[in-house]
Order: C-alpha cells, then sequence, then structure tokens
C-alpha cells in the first residue's frame, strides 16, 4: 500500500503558488472542498485561475477567494448565484471562460485520462465555437474541445482510506470524479479517513493512483443553497 | 391563456411510458408534479442523479442531495448516483429520451436562445448547450411575448443561441406548436385564445391548417 495520507489541509495544500491553475469539485455549494478553499484564503495566494462548475455564493465557497480578488479567471459553466461574482465579470477586473457543462466535465476527464482533445456537438453554432475547429461526423457538426491542464486538482470525497482511494456521497460526486488525476497533483479532502483495508473494493469510485495527497477535512459546514421541502 | 402550472400540465402530456426525461430550471421543474402516476418515468438531474424524486420532508433535507437547481430533492427507489462526465455521456449518446427547458427567444428554424443577454445578464449556459445540441426530443417551455409583448418567437433570434436547429416542439402560455420544415407549426390552442391572437403574437412563420382544437389536459 502506498501512503497517500498528509497531517492536515497545510500540508496537503504544500506547493500551492499565485499563478497557478486549480480544478475544484463541486456543483453549486455541493460536495466542494470547503478546507482547501479556507486555506487558499488563509495563504492569501494570488491571480490563480479556477476551473469549477460555479463559483460560490457571495460569502461560502469560491465566494470567499472572489472577495478577496485572488482569482484572476474563472472557468465555469454557470456563476449565476454570485453577485459579487458578476460585478468583476462585467467590470472586466476578472477574466471568464463559459464552458457547457458537460464540455466543462468531459476536459477534466480527458485531462486525466490522456485524451488531449475530443469532438462534441454541444456549442456548435454558437459563440463557444468562435475559433474552434469543426467537424461532421455522421452528419451532425462538432467543434473541437482541448483537455484543461491544472497545477492542482482540489477534490471532496465523503469517505477515503491511506491508499487515496475515494468514496462519494449523492450528488456530492459531481465533478469531483473527473478531476481526480486531471490536475499534476490531487488532493483529496475527506469526512472520514480510514486505514487501508477498511473500505471495500468493490465500493471504491475512485482508485487511489489518481490521488497523491488525502486528510480528513477539521469540519464540514456543508452550507444548502436552496431549502425546498414539503409538509409531512 | 395558459399559467407555469397549465403549461407544465400541458407538457406533462407528451410524457411517455418508458422514458428517461431531463426537466430544465423553472416551467419545466414543474413538469413531474403533473405526469400520470400510472406510467414509468424517470427524472434525470444533470449533476448526477437518474431517479430524482420529489422534496423531502421538512428536517429531512441532505446537503449532498440536490437537483441542478440546487434545491434539496430525494432519491426515489431504483434511483442511482454518478458524476458529472458519465452524466452528461448520458446525454450527448441520446441515451436520455426526452428534454425540457426553458427559452428567452426561439427561431422558426428551431433555434434557442437562453443563456445570456449581452451587458445585462450572464449566468452562463449550464447544461443547456449540451442539452440541446444532443437530445433527440427537446420541447420548449415559454411564453409566447416577453413582458413589453413583443413576440418571443421569431424569424430569427436576436439573443447569442444556445443551439442551432434543434428544437421540435414548443407549449407557451398561448399555443402548442411544431417545428417543422422552417416555420413554426400551430397545433393546440389555449382555452379562450384565438388562432388570430396566436398570430399577432408569432413574430415568426406561423402556418395554420384546419381547424386548430383547443387543448386538452
Amino acid at each position: 500500500m502506498i501512503n497517500k495520507t498528509v497531517a492536515n489541509v497545510r500540508e496537503a495544500c504544500e506547493g500551492i503558488d499565485d499563478g497557478m491553475t486549480f480544478m475544484l469539485g463541486g456543483f453549486g455549494l455541493c460536495g466542494i472542498p470547503e478546507n482547501i478553499i479556507n486555506e487558499l484564503v488563509r495563504r492569501n495566494v494570488q491571480g490563480v485561475t479556477c476551473i469549477s462548475n460555479n463559483a460560490g455564493v457571495d460569502d461560502f465557497g469560491l465566494g470567499l477567494l472572489l472577495k478577496k480578488h485572488q482569482i484572476k479567471k474563472m472557468i465555469s459553466s454557470y456563476v449565476g448565484e454570485n453577485a459579487e461574482f458578476e460585478r468583476q465579470m462585467l467590470s472586466g477586473e476578472m477574466e471568464v471562460e463559459l464552458v457547457p457543462q458537460g464540455t466543462l466535465a468531459q476536459r477534466c476527464e480527458a485531462a486525466r485520462t490522456g485524451i488531449p482533445a475530443f469532438f462534441t456537438p454541444a456549442g456548435y453554432g454558437t459563440e463557444v465555437a468562435e475559433g474552434k475547429e469543426t467537424r461532421e461526423f455522421n452528419g451532425k457538426m462538432h467543434i473541437m474541445e482541448r483537455a484543461f491542464e491544472a497545477d492542482f486538482s482540489f477534490v471532496k470525497a465523503w469517505k477515503g482510506d491511506e491508499a487515496g482511494n475515494l468514496i462519494f456521497k449523492g450528488t456530492a460526486r459531481n465533478f469531483n470524479p473527473a478531476m481526480c488525476g486531471a490536475g499534476k497533483i490531487t488532493v483529496a479532502e475527506v469526512e472520514e479517513l480510514v486505514p487501508a483495508g477498511e473500505l471495500d473494493p468493490n465500493h471504491v469510485h475512485i482508485p487511489g493512483i489518481f490521488v497523491q495527497r488525502i486528510f480528513q477535512g477539521e469540519k464540514y459546514e456543508k452550507r444548502i443553497e436552496q431549502l425546498t421541502v414539503r409538509k409531512k | 391563456m395558459l399559467d407555469k402550472n397549465q403549461i407544465a400540465q400541458r407538457i406533462a402530456k407528451e410524457v411517455k411510458d418508458g422514458y428517461y426525461v431531463n426537466l430544465g430550471i423553472g416551467i419545466p421543474t414543474l413538469v413531474a408534479n403533473f405526469v400520470r402516476d400510472d406510467i414509468s418515468v424517470e427524472f434525470q438531474s444533470e449533476n448526477g442523479i437518474l431517479g430524482m424524486g420529489p422534496f423531502p420532508y421538512e428536517g429531512e433535507e441532505d446537503p449532498d442531495l440536490i437537483n441542478a437547481g440546487k434545491q434539496t430533492i430525494t432519491a426515489l427507489p431504483g434511483a442511482s448516483f454518478f458524476d458529472s462526465a458519465m452524466s452528461f455521456g448520458m446525454i450527448r449518446g441520446q441515451h436520455v429520451d426526452l428534454t425540457i427547458l426553458g427559452a428567452m427567444e426561439v427561431s422558426q428554424n428551431g433555434d434557442i436562445a437562453n443563456w445570456k443577454i449581452p451587458g445585462k445578464m450572464v449566468k452562463g449556459m449550464g447544461g443547456a448547450m449540451d442539452l440541446v445540441a444532443s437530445a433527440e426530443n427537446i420541447i420548449v417551455a415559454m411564453m409566447h411575448t416577453n413582458r413589453a409583448g413583443e413576440s418571443k418567437l421569431l424569424k430569427e433570434c436576436t439573443l447569442p443561441l444556445t443551439g442551432v436547429a434543434c428544437v421540435k416542439k414548443i407549449v407557451s402560455n398561448l399555443a402548442v406548436m411544431e417545428v417543422r420544415d422552417g416555420k413554426f407549426h400551430l397545433l393546440e390552442r389555449a382555452p379562450g385564445v384565438s388562432v388570430e391572437e396566436i398570430q399577432q403574437a408569432t413574430e415568426g412563420d406561423l402556418v395554420v391548417e384546419g381547424d386548430i382544437p383547443e387543448m386538452k389536459f
């Protein structure tokens, strides 16, 4: 067993630097690496590019980095929940690349699986296709999209073991698996870190080979963005 | 004229037994409330669930279980979870039978615009571009006109496009229409709405053939 554990979030974030590109898992506030985001804020790393489906809300998730103007460029599919984001984007303070959600996921998946580029029909005939190679397959037009390149992938899982194997819970899985192994270094924070041998190998979603560092997060707020319930 | 719930109710009639269905945010989400309970349908939410159920009971909400609108939901028996790459693999691979989504504008050749108003609103396309580019069967739920009374069913879209030549059917507050051969074809009228009213509210070419029946629910 190759042990991937690090003591804490500080050790897990060794080597991060200004100007780097980070991938961050999560959909809305669901399944985001909360402890790592807090550490990025604490370290005040500057001028970073973030690849993440969303940009958090004003006072949680990546919104915390936005508020401190740490993000130079954001690559996302949907950013509608964040007023400060919209302000920085429209004023030109921050660069934004909007990517169709399936293309975003596949550009991560391609990066981790050694596929430099792929063709997708998503965005053909729209501004997303501008400047991109197009090609017809089976009578349908496609555009070429490239794999992402990132310095770090930051992901969050439900359970993990010392070997870096990961299990996700519910829809908190989202972008996290596709980002594992997509960046040069993948750091996973988990709610529960267990010794090797305690996870049933049949239940592992992401094998430890895709993870370089793993630690148990100190605490999880798991904020709900839209609480919707029905009466009993 | 239909309200939002009635639009959803009419669209629900298009949902057939054995369908996997992706519902967009807004009116499309309401469709789930009106699907007949004697047929088997599974709802997909592109953030990673098949077999999405209703909102949880108070106090039973799980922050790790949400839909693409970030609302807390439940998982029905037979549900499954998966990652975003697999989710859009399902969509791109045309395994989802029906996509229902909203629109700001639709053109008579089936182009759709629903993600950006230059200089005013830029929230992003989310999964909409992937959905409209790949789905075989797309129904748009929308208001026929904007707040100023201007038609949203146009010869050509004025807003940045989400997808080209992809919309097959539209259910608006006034009518059910099919998009075929570069024209809107009127199929049904909302109760109490005349063909003339629908024609007036439609900037694009509208084909009216024979008697147009009122919608039934």
